[in-house]
């Protein structure tokens, strides 16, 4: 007798949807050529050949050369590095204040709970672009900076989803029983509870990811991120905005690369989220 | 209700007062020196200390910031250090070109975007449905500046209908000042309309599904009484938050829109600040702006506690 063949809703269900996978496969690329830049990449990132300015997309320059020559294809590869690195570290940042934040607002509630989070409340109420200009301007410009603003913009979201996942746990038994063992309070965050918000988290942080990139990319576009001559793709379209007429392919690359990264970790973020509330059989 | 629009004004300017603190705390108490910023490469021990005085840097630090925000208060802002004229009246020009940007765009948002969001809700699944939310992603993931490349590329390089940089004053005439403003709204709208449309959609599907709703249908309405009376009035209350939200994404697009558009509005005069160090300038820029937000989530509140009994005469949500 032939075997039952699997029931096609449940294959579904086991699998995740296809944009998810071809998301997922995109953005593995563009993470392999950014961090394989300096080896995929035809020219480095800064060599200029005088003679083939402004050149348009041919065999010896794929995506075209900018105002000195240089290789617009290698300065985008090179340019994922700046971006990704924004933002995993500003994601990073965010995560490692908000959550040990929002684990303590959520599990002491009361007084503590209220304090943090009308201080927060206060982060959020300023134009988010804004708060990340004030700390850029009054010191040096940087990378490491940039991502340091951007993560403190972080805190005060991170730090909400996780009271709330945290409020929502405190009415489960381990809490409980873990309270009445007479646990320290470190143990009752680090080990009780923070394993159990880990899938909220970890969809919140990929989001958080996706904006980073973007919030990145305003920064060096307004002159305040990376410094030339680094290539990074907020960088890379700012200069193309005066060859708009004669080189429109220098914006085409950058651009199209950002916007994917975004849409892919976007895409991956909420097929995560669905992910999850089908194995939480939809609890939060 | 009166003790909820008072419990909100107070928020509010508290929220005005505590920015103002932090942005005059942010250039004034730094371990880094606003000076030595500014001096750059230049900075010896001598300029540094000589760019504080003239500055009133070396005063106590309360005297300096009480004598800021009095003057603030007032109306007074200072003075303009690279261009040394009083502040205020160039940053109320400034204001007043952004604010049609940012009315006009919101406008178009508002109205194109509940519109996409309700067609999809209603046409659930169906292509329409589905090139909304394709439309959505693409909105939601590429930056303003980007757009606004691709739109001076497409109108001003190959059809050449639209200036892609400037200003048109009125006396350049009507035709003139639209011009000059079709671009950098269309490029603000962008990407809030994808936000207010995803929204309304979800929030129309939620609504779309209650009893009232199902009870309607059952009496025999027709269907667009059904969605336009009864479901989109209730589905509006979240997209009104979310608009004003919007007026806080609005001023960071400005900011980008502006400069990619060369728009001598508030966000490029903070460009221009920022770019310069002119301290005074820069604060008075990002004080009014934060103002503008706080004053835009007042006005949602409000709306909000009219069009829903239950927060006017219930525990006010903070």
């Amino acid at each position: 007798m032939a075997a039952p063949s699997p029931d096609p809703a449940t294959t579904a269900r086991l699998l995740p949807p296809l944009r998810v996978v071809v998301a997922f496969c995109v953005l593995a690329l563009m993470v392999v050529g950014a961090l394989g830049a300096h080896w995929l990449a035809p020219y480095p990132f800064d060599e200029m050949h005088i003679v083939d300015r402004l050149h348009g997309p041919s065999f010896a320059y794929l995506a075209g050369t900018d105002e000195y020559g240089r290789d617009v294809l290698s300065r985008t590869l090179h340019g994922g590095r700046l971006s990704l690195f924004l933002g995993f570290a500003a994601t990073a940042i965010g995560l490692a204040v908000g959550v040990p934040l929002g684990l303590l607002a959520g599990y002491r509630r009361g007084l503590t709970d209220e304090l943090l989070m009308r201080a927060l409340d206060v982060v959020m109420s300023f134009p988010a672009l804004l708060l990340v200009l004030l700390i850029i301007a009054v010191t040096p410009p940087g990378l490491a900076k940039a991502a340091a603003a951007v993560g403190i913009l972080f805190v005060p979201p991170v730090a909400r989803v996780t009271r709330s996942v945290t409020l929502d746990l405190m009415t489960h038994e381990f809490i409980v029983a873990a309270r009445a063992r007479g646990e320290r309070l470190s143990y009752i965050l680090w080990r009780e509870l923070l394993p159990n918000t880990w899938p909220a988290i970890v969809v919140e942080g990929s989001l958080r990811v996706a904006f980073a990139i973007l919030v990145g990319a305003v920064l060096s576009f307004l002159g305040f991120g990376v410094q030339p001559p680094a290539a990074d793709w907020g960088l890379m379209i700012n200069n193309a905005r005066d060859f708009v007429e004669a080189a429109p392919w220098m914006a085409l690359a950058p651009g199209l690369a950002m916007s994917l990264t975004v849409i892919t970790v976007s895409i991956l973020g909420d097929g995560m989220r669905e992910y999850l509330d089908l194995k939480l059989g939809g609890r939060r | 209700m009166a003790l909820y629009v008072v419990q909100r004004l107070a928020a509010v300017l508290g929220v005005i007062v505590l920015t103002s603190v932090l942005v005059f705390l942010a250039t004034h108490a730094l371990p880094a020196s606003i000076a030595e910023v500014m001096l750059g490469q230049y900075a010896t021990p001598e300029t540094v200390a000589a760019l504080e005085e003239k500055l009133g840097l070396t005063r106590p630090l309360l005297t300096q910031y009480w004598e800021w925000a009095g003057g603030a208060l007032r109306g007074d802002l200072g003075r303009s250090l690279v261009m040394e004229v009083p502040i205020a009246p160039v940053l109320w020009t400034a204001l007043g070109r952004s604010a049609v940007l940012g009315a006009a765009g919101l406008l178009i948002v508002a109205a194109l975007g509940i519109a996409f969001g309700v067609v999809a809700a209603v046409r659930r699944g169906r292509i329409v449905d589905h090139l909304a939310s394709g439309f959505t992603m693409v909105g939601l993931s590429v930056p303003e500046f980007f757009w606004g490349l691709l739109l001076i590329l497409l109108f001003g390089s190959y059809l050449r209908l639209l200036p892609t940089s400037g200003y048109g004053t009125l006396q350049q005439g009507a035709g003139a000042y639209v011009a000059h403003l079709v671009l950098p709204v269309l490029t603000l709208t962008i990407g809030l309309l994808a936000h207010v449309a995803r929204l309304t959609r979800s929030s129309m599907l939620e609504v779309l599904d209650t009893g009232y709703v199902k009870a309607a249908r059952a009496r025999g309405l027709p269907e667009w009484a059904v969605v336009l009376r009864h479901a989109l009035r209730n589905a509006l209350l979240p997209t009104i938050t979310v608009l004003a939200q919007d007026v806080g994404f609005l001023i960071g697009g400005i900011v980008a829109v502006e400069t990619i558009f060369a728009y001598p509005g508030i966000g490029r005069l903070l460009v221009y600040a920022l770019e310069r160090h002119d301290l005074p300038l820069m604060e008075a820029v990002i004080l009014v702006l934060t103002a503008v937000q706080c004053l835009a989530n007042l006005v949602a509140d409000l709306l909000y506690a009219v069009l829903n009994p239950q927060i006017r005469y219930g525990r006010a949500i903070a």
